[in-house]
């Protein structure tokens, strides 16, 4: 038997917040409650939550783990020991590795890849065309038939209207979601960061809000017409954030999500002509940072993603034109989340929690109510404690957080996957 | 100053100071024998990764006249084509034992990134469509000797003309310009301009004929033909009947107004008269000037502040 019981912390799911131990047995929690019983910390591991909160595990929307294809920035492992050690319990891997997810043995590779690990839930997602070219449907049925719930080309927009159109159609009986890189390609021809003030002065090529914000309108439009689902990913503009709330208002079936960096971070930095800090769609300007955190806190945009993209330091160590675009994400989402957003704790969690794991298919496995029967997935996290970025202590096989010397607060201290204790004060478990 | 890289890290002194230096230096190329010992036993490497055989013979004189080693460090010889990284080749030259990098580079930032990975000093000899220092210099250096402005551009006239969006050269003049006190106009149409230039210290004009009876400086940026593909104009006889220095536009210029373009020039494109019959054309003096600027910019960085640079420039004044 296996078992876990987690001591003196305040227990924070969607039904609400209260002081509660956990006890876990064999993946499934099987006691809540006020003092439970002595008795139980008997051959279990006990963690102490003291002063602590104990929340459903966090589910990332959107990472990219580099495997297969370019196991040098990343491997299945060791996103999933940065994504254990964000507090993280399931990640949705995007498909654009090398090959792509394209076909049931990339998809079942990479699961395997996950659970053999066993750091946390690796879901990948399909591709909604073939090798994300943007030409052909891939197989989103056979695909579905396979758990595959998300689908999309990330790090591409689908550029093609008809194309989209028709793979919304077909989508609409397989209760899958379409997520969308929203880019049209030929107004970023080359663009390395925020078309404005900014990358004039620097005399870098620009990225136009609007690139993003047509293909949002696009999309907003093909739901109304097919009237199947689509997940925006990484929203980044002030008016993205508009359309989609006139979309939901609308009562279409829309979701959003942003990433950290996007609420954090504007495209001034780029002034230092630092690759760490070019990253697609691009830091954006301070109006843009309100617009994403209003449309965090008013339920527009409903998810915080990270956008995880491990790069090779040589690879960033480029003038920005040559150098990839991304930046990690996985170990600073929480805190920056806590730390950087106005709004009331139980509204971040949900947003790093119950919400994307409904997005992703994966609730209540994941973000579930922590109740007596549910599934053991659950992080821990100190409020009080502060901790300084430092990038080669991060697990990630890669360097390249913008965040590198800042000091935030809210420490991941705990987090059960499955049952098991994969991190416990701080540390990775394996 | 320990690096050139862009004009905006310069103040109005700094930028008299270097076109006063640069007096001296125009003094020595005038002499039968144009070299002085100021820089003996200082190495200067010239790094392009672009081809430019223009700037980079124009530095490479300039670091002969001061008596420094010069090392020419082409793209297109060099270990970069074997996939050697920009850092890579910036340490292996740095332990080779130089003072200084001049770096011409297709990204904008390259000459930024490259500080951080040597102890030399950096001078940016052009990167992408961010900086072109030395050429704002030579720029304004041509500009106060021609009009007589000594220490400042207050109540000039500039109007610079063309494709401002891609040009290092443009954004490093109107810092220059307008640092020194001049009004700059720009002129171009609006696919030729940078996305956002609200917030810079200029004019926009997309009318060259209203611009030209007011200015006291008509500065022509060159025309590159790949912008045809990019539908930023619909050809270059389009180009050249609105923007263009036609002759019939040139009449028009005021006597003492100077006709100023960085070079090489597309003849029949951005300037459609022989500058040779252009009184108030610059454009040889400017590639003339630049030699004495890059000097004194060379000067600046490696040689003040030893007694040797400064007794041997001092004898040469």
């Amino acid at each position: 038997m296996n078992r876990v019981i987690i001591r003196n912390g305040t227990v924070l799911d969607s039904t609400g917040e209260r002081r509660a131990d956990v006890a876990i047995v064999d993946g499934r929690v099987s006691a809540v409650g006020a003092s439970l019983s002595a008795d139980l910390d008997d051959g279990a591991t006990v963690l102490d939550a003291s002063g602590c909160f104990v929340t459903p595990g966090l589910v990332d929307l959107h990472v990219h783990l580099r495997e297969p294809g370019k196991e040098e920035a990343e491997t299945i492992e060791t996103g999933s020991r940065a994504a254990a050690l964000g507090g993280f319990t399931a990640v949705v891997a995007m498909p654009n590795t090398d090959p792509a997810q394209d076909s049931l043995p990339t998809i079942e590779f990479v699961r395997a890849q996950g659970r053999r690990a066993g750091l946390c839930d690796v879901v990948p997602a399909g591709c909604i065309t073939v090798g994300r070219a943007g030409e052909h449907l891939a197989p989103l049925g056979e695909l579905a038939a396979a758990g595959v719930r998300l689908f999309t080309d990330d790090g591409n927009g689908v550029q093609d209207p008809g194309l989209m159109r028709r793979a919304l159609e077909y989508a609409r009986p397989l209760g899958i979601t379409l997520a969308q890189h929203c880019e049209v390609s030929s107004l970023t021809r080359g663009a390395v960061m925020h078309e404005g003030s900014c990358c004039s002065r620097l005399g870098l090529p620009g990225w136009p809000a609007l690139a993003e914000e047509l293909m949002v309108h696009r999309d907003i439009e093909l739901v109304r017409l097919t009237g199947s689902p689509v997940h925006f990913l990484h929203l980044s503009t002030a008016r993205s954030v508009d359309l989609v709330r006139a979309a939901k208002a609308d009562g279409l079936p829309v979701t959003a999500e942003a990433t950290p960096h996007h609420f954090t971070l504007t495209d001034e930095l780029l002034a230092s002509f630092d690759a760490v800090y070019k990253v697609n769609p691009p830091l954006r300007t301070r109006a843009d940072i309100a617009a994403i955190k209003a449309g965090l806190a008013d339920g527009t945009i409903d998810a915080i993603a990270t956008d995880h993209a491990p790069h090779a330091p040589e690879t960033k160590e480029a003038p920005l034109d040559q150098a990839p675009p991304g930046m990690l994400g996985l170990q600073t989402a929480l805190a920056l989340a806590i730390t950087e957003l106005a709004m009331p704790l139980a509204d971040v969690v949900a947003a790093l929690s119950w919400k994307p794991a409904a997005i992703a298919g994966l609730f209540p496995r994941h973000g579930g109510p922590i109740v007596e029967g549910a599934a053991a997935n659950i992080a821990v996290f100190d409020p009080a404690a502060s901790w300084t970025v430092q990038p080669d202590r991060l697990a990630s096989k890669s360097r390249n957080t913008p965040y590198a010397g800042r000091t935030l607060r809210d420490m991941v201290r705990h987090t059960v996957f499955d049952g098991t204790p994969v991190v416990i004060d701080g540390v990775a478990q394996r | 100053m320990k690096h050139l890289l862009g004009i905006s890290d310069l103040d109005a002194a700094t930028i008299i100071r270097l076109l006063d230096l640069t007096d001296h230096m125009v003094e020595i190329n005038q002499r039968p024998m144009p070299k002085v010992p100021a820089l003996r036993g200082r190495t200067v490497v010239n790094l392009f990764f672009e081809d430019s055989t223009r700037t980079r013979t124009s530095f490479d004189t300039a670091a002969r006249r001061l008596s420094a080693d010069v090392m020419n460090f082409a793209v297109s010889s060099s270990s970069v084509n074997k996939g050697e990284s920009l850092r890579d080749t910036i340490e292996t030259i740095t332990a080779m034992g130089v003072d200084a990098f001049v770096v011409r580079h297709k990204s904008s930032g390259a000459p930024h990134l490259i500080t951080g990975w040597t102890n030399a000093s950096v001078v940016n000899a052009g990167d992408g469509w961010h900086q072109h220092p030395t050429q704002a210099l030579l720029d304004c250096y041509t500009i106060r000797t021609r009009l007589g402005r000594r220490t400042t551009f207050d109540g000039l006239r500039i109007a610079i003309v063309g494709d401002i969006r891609h040009s290092r050269v443009a954004r490093s003049d109107v810092e220059a310009f307008t640092t020194l006190g001049a009004q700059v106009v720009l002129v171009a149409p609006p696919t030729l301009l940078p996305p956002a230039v609200h917030d810079w210290p200029v004019e926009v004009s997309h009318d060259l004929d209203g611009t030209l009876p007011t200015i006291d400086v008509l500065y022509l940026l060159r025309m590159q033909r790949e912008r045809m593909t990019d539908a930023l104009v619909p050809s270059l006889r389009e180009y050249t009947s609105l923007y263009g220095l036609t002759a019939d536009r040139a009449a028009r210029l005021a006597e003492h107004t100077l006709v100023m373009h960085p070079g090489p020039m597309n003849r029949g494109v951005e300037i459609a008269v022989d500058p040779a019959d252009l009184p108030g054309a610059t454009i040889l003096e400017q590639v003339t000037n630049g030699i004495a600027v890059r000097m004194a910019v060379l000067f600046d960085l490696l040689g003040s502040g030893t007694d040797a640079g400064n007794e041997s420039l001092g004898g040469a004044s």
